[in-house]
């Protein structure tokens, strides 16, 4: 189990340096998961923020095998990795247990690498999907993905005139991932550092395809102070946006629960993203979001059987 | 040596279980869909122990193929047509990333309009992807071109396609002169990556960002890499010819060393070429016959050499490059001889676009075209088509 007093003496294999802007959501995830996941895993990433932020010929943050081909295929790939070490097992080419993790922002996970991540979930393969779910394509400049929320501003669905950000809710890709009935998956923040390094640790002791989506707040692209990064993840669990649960073998488990009362409007606010939705004939939409939130949790509750 | 009756595709399919790759990673498309369904019935019986990953589409088929390969196994797939067209972006990157991956690829036509049957549409539309590409006039070529591709990948780096022509090759049977399992193994030997993200002491970085510092130089290695591979490819084809009997080069020749005018072909129509080269030399028309093999890299300084002294050359392109300027084959063949002091007339034959089929007296027609341009010294039209309504 990961103890708080054992984790300083873990190498860090993401290295500083990195480029990444300050108080990304993003780096600190990966810098957790690999605390916990140790020397002996390999890494795949599709192109985006992480992609770009942690590599430049010749330089390198990572200290452990680190490989990136495309956008839309990081589940593919380190499938093609996972299935070369069964190979090699089997062929007496190596003894050693090695973890298999990607690492995907929402574009390269949610939307374009959907197809290659449900068919390697399908297939079954020993990797763990890491998503660091920033709600839009900030690599490129704050496009809207189909994990935007309802009613925020990004550059492909922008606060206009006549229509006041993206339209539609976002989309449940920890469900979709549930769905695949494979042996876990949980949904996590950075903020909640231990609940999070937890489920990564219980991730790569379950054999087969496991899953963990982190949201992964960024200052650019939600328009909010980078020192707000920690705050703002602790609110989108407390205001129930972002619940913290885990659903092994099939059994719902709420790894949280909220104290008291957040409204969602307490964790809109603090990003410019929403800004326009505060005008009273936008404030419809922040309304509708908070019933979606309502009605999400209840649901989550009856599974969680709470 | 085992006689075996086999299509194209079994051809294939036989030589991948002779091979026994750490992973097949590959997905279903006509008309390549039989070797993937013989390779996993390979696997199913235990005949290879092969991780077979069923991927759930070619992009991620080859997807997987690119991260086994970095992970340092010997890594096969198959494909054809829209497959091959949805694998485009990840060719790019297994070549950049120089890995040596094989695909056993039948050769079929581009939608739209949708046709399964052959042309080279597919294969000539991933001529600049960084990928050595062998084609094969017959069931046997394509057995022993992938055994070569093997070697000749993992020697230089790059990754190799070898195509059969769909239909028409992948699903006729032919007697086949296969080789033992033992024989195979000896000649591609044991695959030693130089890098594997598993079997590394030190972790290394693969595919980081690479801008306008360095990516020029590493594009230019790739070039280079691709030259390099041409005394390989050589090397590789005479040592199977040494071993088995049957030499493999850039082409090949067929009366060609007296003739004044040429026919060009590729693939399947080869066979039907030299039938028709033998009914024109009956007839008293000095033609022969150069069958291309390996496109990619385009072998030009030799085909330059072999055609640059002849009077009239007539090439049998299976697809086209929309360029205006006729197909793949004749643009490159054309460019090939600018250097040389003698320039031959040059006409390209368009034909069997979507499986259109090609019999031997249209290309007696096209020899005797020949014929009339070396008499005359005119070309009335560059660019035509065989066995077209217009």
């Amino acid at each position: 189990m990961v103890k708080l007093k054992e984790l300083p003496k873990n190498a860090h294999l993401f290295t500083g340096g990195h480029r990444a802007c300050s108080g990304c959501g993003a780096s600190i995830i990966l810098r957790q998961a690999l605390l916990v996941a140790g020397e002996n895993t390999v890494v795949a990433i599709p192109t985006g923020c992480m992609e770009v932020v942690t590599t430049i010929f010749p330089y390198t943050c990572w200290n452990v095998p680190y490989i990136h081909v495309a956008f839309e295929n990081a589940a593919a790939v380190i499938s093609g990795v996972e299935a070369c070490y069964k190979a090699f097992k089997r062929r007496g080419k190596i003894v050693k247990k090695l973890n298999f993790i990607a690492f995907g922002g929402d574009g390269g996970t949610y939307d374009i690498g959907i197809q290659a991540l449900s068919g390697a979930m399908e297939r079954g393969h020993d990797i763990l999907y890491i998503c660091y779910d920033n709600e839009a394509y900030m690599n490129t400049g704050i496009q809207r993905s189909s994990a935007t929320p309802k009613g925020a501003h990004t550059t492909t669905s922008p606060a206009g005139t006549v229509i006041p950000g993206k339209p539609q809710h976002r989309k449940d890709l920890t469900k979709i991932m549930v769905a695949h009935d494979i042996p876990y998956v949980a949904q996590a923040v950075p903020s909640h550092w231990l609940d999070f390094m937890r489920k990564v640790e219980k991730a790569l002791s379950t054999k087969g395809p496991t899953f963990i989506n982190v949201l992964s707040p960024c200052p650019l692209g939600w328009r909010y102070p980078p020192s707000k990064t920690i705050e703002i993840s602790r609110l989108a669990v407390e205001s129930k946006f972002w619940p913290l649960y885990e659903v092994e073998k099939g059994v719902y488990k709420l790894t949280y629960k909220p104290k008291k009362e957040v409204k969602l409007e307490e964790w809109m606010k603090l990003q410019g993203r929403f800004r326009h939705l505060f005008k009273p004939e936008t404030r419809h939409i922040i309304d509708e979001c908070q019933d979606e939130v309502n009605k999400k949790w209840e649901v989550l509750l009856n599974e969680c059987k709470e | 040596m085992p006689i075996l009756a086999l299509t194209g595709n079994e051809a294939m399919a036989e030589a991948m279980r002779q091979i026994n790759p750490d992973v097949v990673a590959a997905y279903p498309i006509t008309p390549a869909t039989e070797i993937v369904q013989i390779f996993a019935s390979f696997v199913a019986d235990g005949r290879v122990d092969t991780e077979f990953v069923a991927a759930e589409s070619e992009h991620s088929a080859l997807s997987a193929c690119i991260g086994a390969a970095a992970a340092g196994g010997r890594v096969m797939t198959s494909t054809a047509s829209q497959g091959l067209a949805l694998m485009h972006e990840v060719l790019y990157i297994a070549a950049g990333l120089r890995l040596p991956i094989v695909i056993c690829e039948v050769n079929r036509s581009l939608s739209s309009p949708i046709n399964i049957h052959c042309d080279h549409s597919d294969t000539m539309g991933s001529r600049e992807a960084g990928w050595i590409q062998i084609f094969s006039e017959d069931s046997q070529e394509a057995y022993d071109s992938v055994i070569q591709a093997i070697r000749i990948a993992e020697e230089a780096f790059l990754p190799v396609i070898v195509s059969t022509d769909g239909f028409i090759i992948s699903h006729c049977m032919q007697r086949i002169q296969a080789l033992e399992d033992e024989e195979v193994q000896k000649f591609i030997g044991e695959h030693k990556a130089p890098y594997s993200l598993l079997l590394n002491k030190t972790p290394f970085t693969v595919g980081p960002l690479d801008l306008q510092d360095y990516y020029f130089e590493h594009k230019r290695q790739e070039i280079e890499a691709m030259m390099d591979s041409k005394p390989i490819i050589l090397r590789v084809g005479e040592e199977f010819g040494k071993k088995f009997g049957r030499t493999y080069g850039f082409f090949e020749e067929y009366r060609l060393s007296d003739a004044d005018t040429a026919i060009v072909a590729l693939g399947s129509t080869a066979g039907t070429a030299r039938a028709a080269v033998d009914e024109l030399r009956n007839n008293g028309i000095k033609v022969g016959l150069l069958k291309l093999r390996v496109v990619r890299p385009f072998p030009y300084k030799e085909i330059a050499k072999t055609l640059s002294k002849l009077k009239v050359i007539s090439v049998m392109d299976r697809s086209d490059t929309m360029s205006t300027m006729g197909g793949p084959v004749f643009v490159e063949i054309r460019s090939a001889l600018y250097d040389e002091e003698t320039h031959p007339l040059m006409v390209d034959y368009i034909y069997g676009l979507g499986g259109r089929d090609i019999s031997i007296e249209e290309i007696v027609e096209v020899g005797e075209k020949g014929e009339q341009i070396k008499r005359t010294g005119k070309v009335d039209k560059l660019i035509d088509y065989v066995g077209l309504r217009e």
